[in-house]
């Protein structure tokens, strides 16, 4: 694990770029109903973030900073057009419940972020490890959601069922909310709590001081 | 065409009903006067794009819209994404410079979330239901400023909110992103109630 390189490492955790830069949120509310759907954005966006932050890092020197926007849209909406086809011709029914939201991975902001933050700055190899290092930040956190919200929401992991309904002759009775989008916001707020109580050197500055005497 | 306006605000307010621009959304709320100017530049580049993609769309990419060139054979709207995102790239770049040359502070309040405008959800989001919608160049003008206020208004109450819960104790871990995503979910919840409204 340490031999890995700090890159890579640091954004599962420590620098996650849902949890601490704030990228990437609406698909990780649109996917998470259940774990697979999770697993399989996860990849897609594993894909196009390495070889976009590779590609754009490779002409890094050559692209003009006034149009530089255009040609990384460009070149991260030509991936994410291969992933799109790939899942169409090989995995249909899968493509089909992430209906756009495989075409939605062109304005993710993790993609476009990291290409505008690190791959322009930075060589093509240590661009990779980023974009791995990255596409696995999110990952957790998708599939944490997606691990809760399938559980609570349908009572059942990977489709199979964990918890018995109460219409299937069982005690659990599915928390409808949980399908509903606002619970993925509800479910965010606590994994950023929980990892900010693990990574104390995370948590805001107040901006302004709590006054005196305020409820504790 | 009020209740296209008041729809595109409210009912179907991009931020709380769809969770479009969410990225934005939460990082660029932590202050009321920065989420101010990034609300009026999206509404500028909604009310910019949209109507720029209904021509393109009417003129250039639907079914049968080359007919003025001799085309009618030709379909063309399996470009609407790429051609989409390329007008918002466009626009957002010459916002950028427009921005940077007369509006330094602003522009470095906004710094990467301007740029990050181009892969802002809610601006592809508006464009791509406007052409669900066949909506006609009138309609697309309304609903890319309404779209835009609405999420807009959606923004500046979440700054608002957040700078009134910045002054109070909340538990350390929570502060900041992880009170945002909540009241995130407890405005949405809020919205809903819109949906149940008849306009017009």
């Amino acid at each position: 694990m340490s031999r890995l390189p700090h890159s890579m490492i640091s954004p599962i955790m420590a620098n996650n770029p849902v949890t601490l830069q704030v990228l990437g949120i609406c698909s990780a509310l649109a996917v998470t109903t259940s774990i697979s759907t999770s697993l399989v954005m996860s990849a897609a966006l594993i894909f196009v973030l390495t070889l976009s932050n590779f590609s754009i890092s490779l002409i890094r020197n050559h692209i003009p900073s006034t149009i530089r926007l255009i040609i990384q849209i460009t070149i991260i909406a030509s991936l994410v057009i291969v992933v799109d086809q790939i899942l169409q011709a090989y995995w249909f029914d899968m493509s089909k419940r992430l209906s756009v939201f495989v075409g939605l991975i062109v304005t993710n902001c993790i993609v476009l972020g990291r290409a505008e933050a690190f791959a322009m700055k930075n060589p093509p190899l240590a661009s990779i490890q980023d974009g791995i290092g990255n596409g696995l930040g999110y990952s957790l956190i998708l599939v944490i959601v997606g691990f809760i919200r399938e559980l609570l929401g349908a009572g059942s992991l990977f489709g199979a069922p964990i918890l018995i309904s109460v219409s299937d002759g069982g005690w659990f009775s599915p928390i409808g909310l949980m399908a509903l989008p606002p619970s993925a916001f509800f479910i965010l707020g606590l994994v950023v709590w929980w990892v900010r109580n693990r990574h104390p050197e995370q948590v805001e500055e107040a901006q302004v001081p709590p006054k005196e005497g305020a409820q504790q | 065409m009020t209740d296209l306006l008041l729809r595109a605000i409210f009912t179907d307010n991009l931020a709380l009903s769809y969770f479009l621009g969410m990225c934005t959304f939460l990082a660029v709320s932590r202050r009321l006067d920065v989420a101010f100017g990034l609300g009026l530049a999206i509404i500028a580049v909604e009310t910019i794009t949209v109507p720029i993609n209904n021509l393109l769309y009417t003129w250039l990419l639907r079914d049968g819209a080359l007919a003025w060139a001799g085309q009618d054979e030709l379909d063309l709207s399996f470009l609407v994404l790429i051609a989409t995102i390329g007008v918002i790239a466009a626009t957002v770049q010459i916002l950028e410079m427009v921005l940077d040359r007369f509006f330094p502070r602003l522009y470095r309040g906004l710094g990467i979330f301007l740029p990050l405008i181009t892969v802002n959800c809610a601006i592809l989001g508006a464009s791509l239901f406007m052409i669900e919608q066949r909506l006609d160049f009138t309609g697309s003008v309304i609903y890319g400023f309404g779209s835009g206020l609405g999420w807009a208004l959606a923004i500046w109450a979440l700054a608002a909110l957040r700078e009134k819960i910045d002054e109070t104790h909340v538990p350390k871990g929570l502060r900041g992103l992880g009170l945002a995503f909540i009241l995130t979910g407890l405005m949405s919840m809020g919205f809903a109630v819109f949906g149940s409204l008849e306009f017009g």
